[in-house]
């Protein structure tokens, strides 16, 4: 049994940000889950999607990993509607897909509880950008709650149904990569009674958003912003802690780095701080008497200046002559992850425990001395140790194939994916990239506006969350470049998540498997061709002709993740050896791929046998035909 | 009571994210407060792994610059890397056996010589123990448990809140059955080599 499941309360467990997420919509009786996965989100969906499969009988939800954000959300909004608690998860850019429904989702409301995660990632660990979500919360007008760490997203998340449920309207949670990632004590409530179906009712006037309706409803959006303003000035979430003249004002992981700072500083009866974690609306009562309260302000929240904006504003309206500090405009970071302190706050990066603390005590002028940085002038440079493609990742064999044909010359812009690690030397094959699915639609802008060669990529998981509009456009639009759609199989960047391109039955799944190949037919690509990229002759055959097309052409280069189909059932092929007799060291096996199975000794090619696993790529790019599988013992 | 802050730092697939999480349990079945954090999403794919454990009364998820107490590198030039969290007073355990990063094999970058590395990592810290972790593992006949090798040693060379028994009693129950003797024999290398 999983201690997620665990049907009483009362024990504290040490659970990750991501499993206290889950934990706390079980005790609220989540009956319905729709996501798409993504850095730092994913384990969410990930725990929800495996408790169901290894303890079919005691969970009660229904789960899918939807295609994308915007259909996992309206999935989600039409459970809710009818009456079924009901979690929608994704990452902050997963946000901006959704953006659509969300907007309007905060209109008609839900019938029982909703809540939407969106897991932020200030400092970019496994992002293309670090924007902040709080404002979407602002523009959608839907209340929001930020945790500190795993027992508070627990609690919070229970708290959030409830508070759905109270106000009709979905409730968003904000986490970042830190709360998310995250491991303390969370102690356990009893798991929630579900109820797993409901009846759709309807009503029109509610729910189908023509101008007559919509008009109702945005006056509906600004009742719900009254009340839920008028719990939140009686949350606990949002309570004061300390006391003294000096005052800080916080929230979400930050918060911590603060509390910490006054401990460390000694300064627990000069420094009094105003917690908030149910962020919007925020309690401006309880902002406006905290501020009456003391000499100076410092708001110390990560990312941009939000509740720093809100509480100016605040001070200015209510007449409260008291000095706010927090980020100084304009300022930017002399580098990135670290920003020197002692300034002000950025709005660059996460913040670090040390960073708030000699910023607090600079501010308020309070004596402390931090240990010193070592001097590292003299250290041996460590070699960069970037992420790759695994050995055997059929990625490397496709874009091997590709720049062969295509050389340096041609544009490949490339999507988001394990993929899109093709951008590192020696592949070097990516050069435009914005967002999930930009791959297929900037092509068409690309080859237009210059009429040079475009060769995209894009991963199968990808595509079905928004390569398919951008290819229908292509077509339509007559565009010329080749799209290749590198096919393995799964969602392997976040997890080796399903798709609907997965044949899951090998997994154990029964959902329907939607083959690439007649799909991009339907589309009306007129070359469409499905290659092995281990097979590297035909492969490049294959890819030529395709390129030599005049309009858009697809090629599926199909072949399994090596992780995943590990997973479902044991590699078998044989290991490669170089054979030294043969090896004259032109080493383009290494420069050309280099696959981490491989390396330089005495000026010839070597293979890791722990690593190798038997993909033969470098053994079709030797031309001394010197690299052969290892023969089986016995 | 006083923090601790111990950082955990190696390569993808050396086990690095069990280890502090281990650690984070073993410090809750022990009545401890513990905050673990992680950086995930590159891990399989060979880049470099952080994690972190503070024991004690802190909040805070991460250990800022200069200021952990102890780090405990599972490979030589990661020590290195993460040297900017170290301050002279901190004790640091590293395995020496290298794991070349692949900017290495295609020449784009020099590997330094691990007794480079050691000597530097010697002349700024006051208290450094290095030894092949690597080949502990082996002797424990699990050459993935290297890890388990480096939470031996941190046990073996500072004095934390929680009793080796409790450790053990984590390291049985949570991680593969059929792992869990070598495990157990890693640990007590490790904790033999650091202590």
């Amino acid at each position: 049994m999983d201690v997620l499941l665990t049907p009483s309360g009362g024990k504290e467990h040490l659970l990750l940000g991501n499993e206290a997420i889950v934990r706390g919509a079980l005790e609220a009786g989540m009956a319905f889950a729709t996501c798409y996965p993504g850095t730092p989100s994913s384990e969410v969906p990930d725990t929800l999607y495996r408790l169901r499969k290894q303890f079919p009988d005691k969970v009660k939800y229904y789960f899918e990993y939807s295609t994308n954000e915007k259909v996992a959300l309206e999935c989600a909004a039409g459970a809710a509607a009818s009456g079924v608690r009901t979690l929608c998860t994704m990452k902050h850019v997963g946000v901006n897909v959704a953006a659509d429904p969300l907007m309007t989702l905060a209109y008609v409301g839900v019938r029982a509880g909703m809540v939407i995660l969106t897991a932020d990632d200030p400092s970019l660990f496994s992002s293309q950008n670090e924007q902040d979500n709080r404002y979407y919360a602002r523009l959608s007008g839907l209340p929001m709650l930020e945790p500190t760490g795993p027992a508070e997203a627990k609690e919070m998340t229970t708290y959030c149904f409830d508070l759905s449920e109270e106000l009709g309207s979905p409730v968003m949670i904000r986490t970042t990569t830190r709360v998310n990632h995250a491991r303390e004590a969370v102690p356990f409530v009893k798991l929630g009674k579900v109820k797993q179906t409901s009846k759709f009712v309807k009503n029109p006037m509610q729910f189908v958003t023509v101008p007559a309706v919509s008009r109702n409803l945005h006056l509906r959006l600004l009742g719900i912003y009254n009340q839920a303003q008028a719990i939140s000035e009686k949350s606990p979430y949002n309570k004061v802690v300390g006391k003294g003249k000096l005052g800080v004002i916080t929230s979400g992981v930050a918060t911590n780095y603060v509390m910490d700072a006054v401990a460390d500083l000694g300064a627990k009866s000069k420094i009094k701080v105003l917690k908030l974690g149910f962020t919007y609306p925020l309690p401006e009562k309880k902002i406006a008497s905290f501020l009456k309260g003391v000499d100076k302000v410092l708001v110390v929240e990560e990312l941009e200046p939000i509740l720093e904006e809100a509480v100016r504003a605040l001070a200015q309206e209510k007449g409260i002559a008291v000095e706010i500090a927090g980020k100084v405009a304009g300022k930017v970071p002399a580098k990135s992850v670290d920003i020197e302190p002692p300034a002000f706050f950025s709005r660059a990066f996460e913040y670090t425990p040390r960073l708030v603390r000699q910023t607090i005590a600079k501010y308020f002028g309070i004596k402390h001395k931090d240990t010193a940085e070592l001097n590292l002038a003299g250290m041996p440079t460590p070699p960069g140790r970037p992420p790759n493609l695994c050995p055997g990742c059929p990625h490397r064999a496709t874009y091997f194939a590709v720049k062969e044909v295509a050389g340096d010359e041609t544009i490949y812009p490339t999507d988001i994916g394990c993929y899109t690690l093709g951008v590192l030397p020696p592949i070097k094959a990516a050069d435009f990239l914005i967002c999930m699915g930009s791959s297929v639609s900037s092509s068409g802008g690309i080859s237009r506006a210059t009429g040079q060669k475009v060769v995209s990529f894009i991963g199968d998981s990808t595509f079905f969350h928004s390569g398919i509009t951008g290819l229908a456009n292509a077509v339509h639009n007559n565009h010329n470049f080749t799209l290749v759609i590198l096919d393995n199989g799964t969602t392997a960047m976040t997890g080796h998540q399903p798709h609907p391109g997965v044949n899951t039955e090998s997994i154990g799944d029964s959902t329907t498997h939607i083959p690439l190949e007649p799909l991009i037919r339907g589309l009306g690509v007129q070359h469409v061709t499905t290659i092995k990229p281990f097979k590297v002759r035909s492969a490049k055959k294959a890819i030529e002709e395709a390129i030599a097309f005049e309009g858009v052409s697809v090629v599926i280069s199909q072949e399994l993740c090596p992780l995943f189909a590990r997973r479902v059932a044991p590699l078998t092929k044989r290991v490669f050896q170089v054979v030294e007799d043969k090896c004259k060291g032109h080493l383009d096996c290494i420069k050309k791929v280099a696959c981490p199975a491989m390396f330089v000794e005495n000026g010839q090619a070597r293979i890791n046998p722990l690593q190798c696993i038997g993909c033969a790529l470098c053994a079709q790019i030797c031309p001394e035909n010197a690299i052969l599988p290892v023969k089986a013992e016995g | 009571m006083s923090t601790q802050r111990i950082v955990f730092v190696g390569v993808g697939g050396q086990g690095n994210l069990l280890a502090s999480n281990l650690l984070g349990q073993a410090a809750l079945a022990a009545g401890q407060h513990v905050v673990v954090s992680e950086i995930h999403g590159m891990a399989q794919r060979g880049g470099v792994v952080e994690s972190a454990v503070i024991l004690g009364d802190a909040t805070s998820p991460i250990v800022s610059n200069a200021e952990a107490d102890v780090v405990v590198c599972f490979e030589p030039v990661e020590a290195l890397r993460i040297l900017n969290k170290a301050n002279k007073d901190t004790l640091l355990i590293t395995n020496t056996r290298p794991s070349p990063p692949f900017t290495v094999a295609i020449g784009a970058a020099a590997y330094p010589k691990p007794e480079d590395s050691v000597a530097f990592l010697r002349s700024k810290l006051g208290k450094v123990i290095a030894f092949d972790g690597q080949s502990l593992a082996e002797e424990a006949k699990n050459p993935l448990s290297l890890n388990m090798v480096m939470l031996g040693a941190l046990f073996g060379a500072v004095e934390l809140p929680i009793d080796v028994k409790t450790m053990k009693k984590i390291i049985r129950s949570q991680t593969k059955k059929r792992f869990a003797a070598s495990n157990v024999q890693a640990f007590d290398l490790g904790f033999k080599a650091a202590a």
